[in-house]
């Protein structure tokens, strides 16, 4: 394997997404996108942790027990996403209120979880943090994305500054109400993953199955 | 990227430990442990899946991670607080209608006459002493008062499901200009569906009209439940009436699916898929609005002597 420290960091974005391509973290990409400050501080809380979590496992990757490793990446993990949810309330109250539980689930966020066993055990600290780094940039980027379109299109503005003048508030815009609701987000990562696809052709999985014909008897 | 250590490639190594060969549970060769030397340095050379040392890891890494985190608790929760503080201020202002963007909280809840009110008898009690604590409205603590056994009585019957009631409560006092009474801002808590609901209830000058009501606090599903936060839900209450006869008869307001029998100025719309809340948010609301709770007080601000 050829990589370099900026491709640990860049290839997460597109080529191996954690979202795009494989599919995990789904869950809190529905519940923080219907805005997009509070997607951007998840993007930040979890581009930490994913990096800083991968960063001391990897220092500590020679000594921990592979009896109870999962344990101990929790333990790194968690103690992380604690700091994270105390500092957010100390000097973000506001976005804390609105985060909410989604900063504990971070713990359960499989792309922290995911590096942590793929990457951080095998390698050196600081290749660790970059990849872990890379990865939380990669979710963030779709999750900006998903931001971008529900905020856009179900509230008509974009950060909370009015973009498209909605008809409540006298303007044109008829808001479109299930775009603030979580199963949007599944039509649009959704989208998002048949346009990454269509542009990059090589991250189409194979399929398990080929359909075979059959002679007749 | 070339593995660096392949002594630890952990993610190749043995998933189960009992699949460990006998000998990985001896400590190092002796030879390695003299030229390391240290206690410090035998420890890290011992294999990782050694069973002392897997458990010295283990209380390891939980002394430490449960240093930082509380480390982090503790250092954090002056400015938490005073977030908290700060937060619970911006809600009075607002349920009183008094916030905007970019209002200044100190200043704006300077307008408010903080004071000590004596549930039962309706009556204020700034400065009184019970048992020996001064009842100073400016530093009261409402949550406090009510787990503690001389300011506050357990509740035989208790539909806001808190336990015990605080006989002392705070309450905030807004006048017009020229001294009359504008409004009155009202603690109310109690449990919805997974947590307490702590918040506030402006009142008019005619102690019988709903202003606003406001929660500064709950873990209810976002959502589901959160929506009592929704502004188009929190605006139903504006108007409607606690009591039938401008306040003397009986207690009519409600969180309902249909309206009740005394009309429609008493009925708030329950929150749709959010039964258990509305049921939790019309029980406080009637419990706090009841003789137990304020009626006792909103009495005096009909009669107008506040």
């Amino acid at each position: 394997m050829a990589q370099t420290y900026r491709t640990m960091l860049v290839d997460p974005m597109v080529d191996n997404n954690p979202i795009t391509l494989q599919v995990l973290g789904i869950c809190s990409a529905l519940a923080v996108t219907s805005s997009l400050q509070v997607a951007l501080v998840m993007t930040i809380a979890v581009t930490l942790v994913t990096g800083f979590a991968s960063m001391f496992i990897s220092v500590l990757r020679s000594q921990i027990p592979s009896s109870i490793r999962i344990i101990v990446q929790m333990i790194i993990i968690a103690s992380l996403v604690i700091v994270v949810d105390q500092v957010l309330k100390a000097y973000a109250y506001e976005i804390s209120k609105t985060l909410s539980v989604f900063v504990g689930l971070i713990i359960t966020n499989c792309i922290v979880m995911g590096r942590a066993e793929a990457f951080a055990m095998k390698n050196p600290p600081i290749a660790s943090f970059i990849d872990g780094v890379g990865n939380g940039l990669g979710y963030g980027l779709i999750l900006m994305l998903v931001g971008f379109i529900r905020e856009l299109f179900g509230s008509g503005s974009l950060f909370g500054i009015t973009i498209l003048q909605t008809t409540n508030n006298g303007g044109w815009y008829v808001p479109n109400g299930l775009l603030l609701l979580p199963p949007s987000a599944f039509f649009v990562i959704g989208l998002l993953i048949w346009a990454f696809r269509s542009w990059k052709p090589e991250q189409v999985e194979e399929r398990e199955y080929r359909i075979q014909s059959v002679e007749a008897h | 990227m070339p593995d660096k250590d392949n002594q630890t490639n952990q993610g190749e190594a043995d998933f189960t430990p009992e699949m460990n060969p006998p000998d990985r549970d001896l400590p190092a060769p002796e030879g390695e442990v003299v030229q390391g030397g240290g206690f410090l340095r035998r420890f890290l050379d011992t294999p990782a899946d050694n069973t002392v040392k897997t458990v010295v890891v283990a209380l390891g890494l939980c002394l430490v991670a449960s240093m930082v985190v509380s480390a982090a608790a503790v250092s954090l929760r002056p400015l938490q607080e005073q977030n908290a503080a700060l937060d619970k201020q911006v809600n009075i202002l607002q349920v009183a209608g008094l916030f905007e963007d970019g209002t200044d909280v100190a200043e704006a809840f300077e307008q408010f006459e903080p004071h000590v009110l004596e549930l039962e008898t309706g009556e204020f009690a700034d400065g009184a002493d019970v048992e020996g604590q001064l009842l100073d409205p400016l530093t009261f603590d409402d949550r406090a008062a009510a787990e503690d056994l001389t300011l506050s009585a357990p509740l035989d019957d208790d539909p806001a499901s808190i336990g015990r009631q605080a006989n002392y409560v705070t309450v905030y006092v807004l006048r017009n200009a020229d001294g009359s009474l504008d409004k009155v801002v009202l603690p109310v808590y109690g449990y919805g569906l997974w947590s307490t609901l702590y918040g506030f209830m402006a009142i008019e000058e005619d102690g019988n009209t709903i202003y606003g009501l406001q929660f500064y606090e709950h873990a209810e599903t976002p959502g589901l439940g959160a929506e009592v936060d929704n502004p188009r839900w929190k605006a139903l209450w504006r108007g409607k009436e606690l009591r039938t006869e401008d306040g003397d008869g009986e207690l009519a307001i409600t969180v309902a699916k249909t309206p009740p029998p005394q009309g429609q100025e008493y009925f708030v719309d329950a929150l749709s898929g959010a039964t258990l809340t509305s049921r939790g948010v019309d029980n406080l609301v009637r419990f706090w609005m009841s003789e137990r709770g304020f009626e006792p007080f909103l009495e005096r601000v009909r009669a107008g002597d506040i």
